[in-house]
């Protein structure tokens, strides 16, 4: 971290601008998946673009891999760095009065997700890469059981999906998303200093993301694995 | 007396300090780096005097009790500063408001020093603005005025019900720019237990650091003086817990006259008492006398029904209500000055109409200004002047914006909402325009010393105007104080550093040692405050809001007692070396047992009644209070030992450039 | 009311500390929370006992000389007081009430419950002030109109007290709430533009190097504020420094 993350307005920018961007990957992941509910193969195109563009390939998802990082690492530095403010603890606090429980626990949503992100990455990311970069065998895209319908994205979320316990940790991940993102939406535009006559309306709007999101995700976990 | 001259400058009135500031001595930049000035308190008056002070080029070493600056008292002031801007264009200037505090304070103040105050007050406000203090504005941008009590035009700005607050961190923010480039050395919660007079000339002060409790030697060229008033020896006032005289107190034993002390400003409105357990009394803001009706029950069978409580206020007609100062005085009506409304509430509650339990309640009523302003609003809206509800909820929004703070206050206070139903409120000691006495140039009788603000006895004679403390604090502060010390210190160029290991500093941190070794060591049985308490008791009784010969010569005795019992039977815990606000609470209750005697001696002197000071044995047959002309004059007293001991000196006030008359506000 | 009280007891700053319990009996909901220390205190001392070591001065909420950390909130359980002004007729006959100081690393205990807040202080002496003269040759008060909603707006920036609720409420004793009270107070006002660049860099730069810890935008410290000091604050004073770091 270079020098301009020495201040905490600088460090807590920093925090917003890889939050806007992570949230922003989240919209678009999430517009790519809820395709699958409707149509395997407009799905499967999708997936294939995303997974061979170069631009996205080499720009974004390098990008992506930063943010991610960056976000939890600074996210990290800023907990430590904020518990050792406080040397002694209070004997009694009621921090229940005064704020909200998703703002006093960032730290641990965000631990909650940093777990499914590595059991995702699992999952999804590692087998891709694997294939791709690896073996360097873009054939293995292809759905090895129905070569005409084209890839195997499809069949693999859904053949993912089968497991339940995989599901309940998804839905779980999904809910510490949401409670992440109840708070940490409308933290990144106050850190950015957005405050003028929109701000109520981004409120409400920020709350909508935060619910939606995840419950969309929620329901292309559940209705892959009812449907298999 | 050869004693005391005021060094008040010839000339006629207006040109007088412009022309003392054109023929007194300066001290060149250079010359100013070599001299150092101590300020002892950081309210309005310390703090800007330590501001400018240090801009001018001085070292400042400036000293408060509390744990910074900006929590000096002055920050509780709540309604505004008056200042001679005429900007509502009713008739104002530099003579009207001299005129007004002159009047004010019963013609017991000295002209020229209150022409003077006049004269730069307009100043005051600019250099706020420039400072970012957030004045109130009205709609066009430009500063807004309200009244205040005693006067017939509206020149008191304001900010919020916080105005203090905000010329406080005013002179605070001044402060922090010259703290930041090194001209002020600032001491917290350091207290000052004695002033060192070396060869006749005060060249620096004892403090003790309350965190760690040692005893520090400071030394200057001169030492100011800007620590406050002792409204505290009453126990109970709106004064803060730590306010206390010790400063002035000290320097009064080492050669200063002390002036005036009898006269005390009780204010008419503020929170009554609520039981033994009170600690100190809150004030609500005379700027409510704008807005909020005063009255009692016309009938007794209603105040015996209020104190049951079968009766409630708002259910009294306006009938069997008694507006009694709208009765007494029709021309200021509410807005009469402190004085003439802390005795007309004490009157009537003497009469047995006051409507809470202890029988010391008037109410302060705000329903005909929701009333008044409710249908402005509904006017100005284009909505139904008649419907009630309507008006009533407009008129509660504009009452709310401007008192808003205020009312809250009161409600977590007392836990009754005062939109709904009238404030209960009775007067308490506020202010007190005795102190330190000084000339013209702020300078006590020992030279090198100065003392400003309400620690001085200056300007407002026996009764202060409201919105009138921030003004003579500042002034004081910013625009006198800087000119006049800089005469005494062009003679000391050459001096050089004040050292420390003097015989005279040996001797006061000595002396300073054995008192509060005395505190700590002593056996006794009860704590400070129990003394305290029982020396307000003696005071408010005695030498409360009227007075007599034969309970002020009961006073004095009881006094002295209570002193020598003080003394004997005190208990401090703890040691010295160490946080321990007891044995500080201990050091200010000692001299508040002195001032109290002295007090009490001066009041029995003074056989008049002026302002705040009312003798029962002075007044008209309507009630009201009856000047003396044989006691025109300030009583500046010497220490001889002990107060009693007190000599007398006068100094006799001349009015050249307004008529001494019967104060009225009929 | 009689109430159990668990109080944060320190000799000094190099002390480790402990919470004491201490019984109370004859409390009255008309008395203000010191003034029920005030009694333990007049007991405590009776008794031969060292008293509670606590903070306050002006007692009528305007000073912000009193701190406590009530029950695990700043100022206790009521809303736009101090403690000062906070009533025991909050409390309920019966209650154990824990009273400890405000706590930072940058507010060391001073003694009991008395904390020492001198990094505000020097906050402020590195930026809070508009550096103007005191030389009483200023232009009219008038010349520059400010609208009545600006001067509105900073006076309602500028009625922090400086008590520091804010940092003992906040879970990283973060001192934003307080220091963009000021910066928004000066940045609102025409006065305050010259210097409004270096006045939030230096600040917020000593803010840090006094040991405060980050903003996570909880809001505890807005609900806590004795005085109501608005979060939006902050936002400005973010801008105000994102805006001045690209001007250098």
């Amino acid at each position: 971290m270079s020098g301009i993350l020495n201040s905490s307005i600088a460090r807590k920018f920093a925090m917003a601008l890889s939050a806007f961007f992570l949230m922003f990957f989240l919209l678009q992941h999430f517009a790519i998946n809820v395709t699958s509910i409707f149509s395997a193969d407009v799905f499967n195109d999708l997936s294939h673009f995303m997974g061979t563009n170069p631009l996205v390939q080499y720009a974004l998802q390098p990008v992506l891999i930063f943010g991610v990082v960056f976000h939890f690492v600074m996210g990290f530095i800023l907990e430590i760095k904020n518990k050792n403010a406080r040397t002694v603890k209070y004997a009694k606090n009621n921090g229940a009065a005064n704020s909200s429980w998703m703002s006093r626990n960032m730290i641990w949503s965000g631990l909650a997700i940093l777990a499914f992100v590595g059991l995702h990455f699992y999952d999804f990311w590692f087998p891709e890469i694997n294939t791709k970069f690896i073996n360097g065998d873009m054939t293995g895209l292809i759905d090895p059981n129905n070569a005409e319908s084209g890839y195997r994205y499809y069949e693999e979320l859904q053949h993912k999906f089968v497991d339940v316990w995989r599901v309940v940790l998804y839905v779980i991940a999904f809910v510490f998303l949401a409670l992440h993102l109840l708070h940490g939406f409308n933290s990144a535009f106050q850190s950015v200093g957005a405050n003028n006559k929109y701000t109520k309306g981004l409120k409400t709007f920020g709350k909508l993301y935060a619910i939606l999101i995840p419950l969309g995700f929620v329901v292309i976990a559940l209705f892959h694995h009812l449907n298999h | 007396m050869a004693t005391l001259d005021s060094k008040i400058p010839e000339g006629p009135l207006k040109d007088k300090w412009t022309n003392h500031k054109n023929n007194i001595d300066l001290v060149n930049p250079a010359n100013k780096r070599n001299i150092d000035v101590i300020v002892v308190g950081t309210g309005l008056a310390g703090g800007s005097a330590a501001a400018t002070l240090a801009e001018l080029g001085y070292n400042v070493k400036a000293f408060c009790f509390q744990d910074s600056p900006r929590r000096a008292h002055s920050i509780a002031a709540q309604g505004g500063i008056n200042a001679a801007k005429n900007y509502q264009g009713d008739g104002d200037s530099t003579y009207r408001l001299f005129y007004d505090t002159v009047k004010g304070g019963d013609y017991r103040s000295r002209e020229a020093n209150v022409y003077r105050l006049a004269e730069v007050s307009a100043n005051i406000i600019d250099q706020c603005v420039a400072q970012g203090v957030p004045f109130a504005r009205d709609y066009g941008g430009l500063l807004d005025n309200r009244s205040f009590g005693g006067v017939l035009v509206s020149r008191t700005f304001y900010a919020k019900g916080q105005t203090g607050q905000q010329l406080l961190l005013g002179a605070y923010s001044a402060m922090n720019r010259q703290i930041g480039r090194g001209k002020i050395k600032m001491y917290n919660r350091h207290e000052m237990l004695d002033v060192v007079i070396v060869d006749g000339k005060a060249r620096g002060i004892i403090t003790r650091n309350l965190v760690n409790g040692e005893i520090e030697r400071h030394s200057a060229h001169a030492v100011v003086l800007g620590t406050g008033g002792y409204g505290n020896v009453f126990f109970l006032s709106t004064n803060a817990m730590g306010s206390n005289v010790t400063a002035g107190w000290k320097a009064h034993k080492k050669g200063a006259y002390f002036a005036n002390p009898c006269y005390t400003q009780i204010h008419p409105t503020c929170i009554p008492v609520s039981g033994d357990h009170q600690s100190k009394l809150t004030l609500m803001s005379e700027s409510l006398r704008n807005d909020g009706r005063i009255w009692v029950p016309k009938h007794q069978k209603d105040v015996e029904a209020i104190r049951n409580k079968t009766l409630k206020p708002t259910q009294l007609s306006e009938e069997d209500r008694d507006y009694y100062l709208e009765r007494r005085y029709p021309a200021f009506g509410n807005l009469v000055p402190r004085d003439v409304a802390s005795r007309a509430a004490k009157e009537r509650c003497d009469a047995g109409f006051g409507v809470n339990a202890t029988g010391e309640a008037v109410y302060l009523d705000f329903a005909s200004a929701i009333q008044r302003y409710g249908k402005e609003q509904a006017h100005i809206k284009g909505l139904n002047e008649n419907d009630d509800a309507l008006v009533k909820s407009l008129g509660k929004a504009v009452v709310k914006a401007k008192y808003g703070n205020l009312f809250q206050m009161y409600e977590k206070i007392v836990d009754e909402n005062p939109y709904e139903t009238p404030m209960m409120i009775y007067p308490a000691v506020h202010y007190t325009m005795g102190g330190v006495w000084v000339d013209y140039n702020l300078q006590t009788t020992v030279p090198g010393l100065f003392c400003i603000g309400e620690a001085n006895f200056s300007d407002h004679g026996a009764n202060r105007l409201g919105a009138s403390a921030l003004m003579q604090g500042l002034a004081d502060g910013y625009f006198v104080l800087p000119y006049t010390i800089g005469d005494y210190l062009s003679n000391d160029i050459r001096t050089g550093t004040i050292p420390t290991d003097s015989p005279e500093f040996e001797e006061a941190e000595k002396s300073v040692k054995e008192t509060i070794n005395h505190f700590i060591n002593n056996d006794g049985s009860k704590p400070v405050d129990y003394f305290h308490k029982k020396l307000g008791k003696i005071m408010w009784n005695k030498c409360g809001m009227s007075r007599n010969e034969k309970e002020l010569k009961e006073a004095i005795t009881e006094i002295a007692e209570l002193r020598a019992e003080f003394y004997k039977d005190v208990k401090v815990p703890g040691t010295a070396n160490e946080f321990n606000e007891e044995l500080a609470k201990a050091g200010r209750v000692a001299d508040f047992l002195e001032l109290g005697e002295l007090f009490a001696k001066d009041a029995l002197q003074r056989e008049e009644s002026a302002g705040g000071h009312f003798r029962e044995e002075h007044q008209t047959e309507e009630g009201e209070a009856k000047r003396r002309k044989e006691f025109q004059y300030a009583s500046a007293w010497e220490y001889k030992g002990e107060p009693k001991d007190a000599v007398l000196h006068k100094e006799e006030l001349t009015y050249e450039n307004i008529k001494v008359k019967e104060r009225s506000y009929k | 009311m009689n109430l159990t009280l668990k109080i944060w007891r320190q000799k000094n700053a190099n002390d480790k500390g402990q919470i004491v319990t201490y019984p109370i009996t004859g409390i009255e909901g008309d008395m203000s929370f010191l003034e029920m220390l005030d009694i333990l205190n007049d007991q405590l001392i009776t008794n031969g006992d060292d008293p509670v070591a606590f903070d306050h001065d002006c007692r009528e909420g305007i000073c912000g000389m009193c701190s406590l950390y009530i029950n695990g909130e700043a100022h206790g359980p009521d809303r736009l007081v101090t403690t000062c002004q906070l009533h025991m007729r909050k409390f309920k006959d019966g209650d154990t009430i824990f009273i400890e100081p405000f706590r930072a690393k940058a507010f060391p205990v001073i003694k009991d419950l008395v904390v020492d807040r001198s990094s505000f202080d020097r906050i402020q002496h590195s930026g809070g002030f508009i550096s103007v003269n005191t030389s009483g040759n200023t232009q009219d008060a008038n010349s520059i109109p400010i609208s009545k909603n600006a001067a509105d707006e900073a006076m309602d920036a500028a009625t922090c007290i400086g008590c520091g609720a804010c940092v003992a409420s906040c879970k990283n004793s973060s001192a934003m709430l307080f220091v963009s009270a000021k910066v928004s107070q000066y940045a609102l006002l025409p006065q305050g533009q010259v210097e409004a660049t270096d006045r939030v860099l230096n600040m917020v730069k000593q803010m840090d190097e006094e040991g405060f810890g980050n903003c996570t935008n909880t809001g505890a410290c807005e609900v806590e504020c004795p005085k109501g000091i608005s979060l939006e604050n902050i936002a400005r004073m973010n801008r105000e420094y994102l805006s001045a770091s690209l001007k250098g």
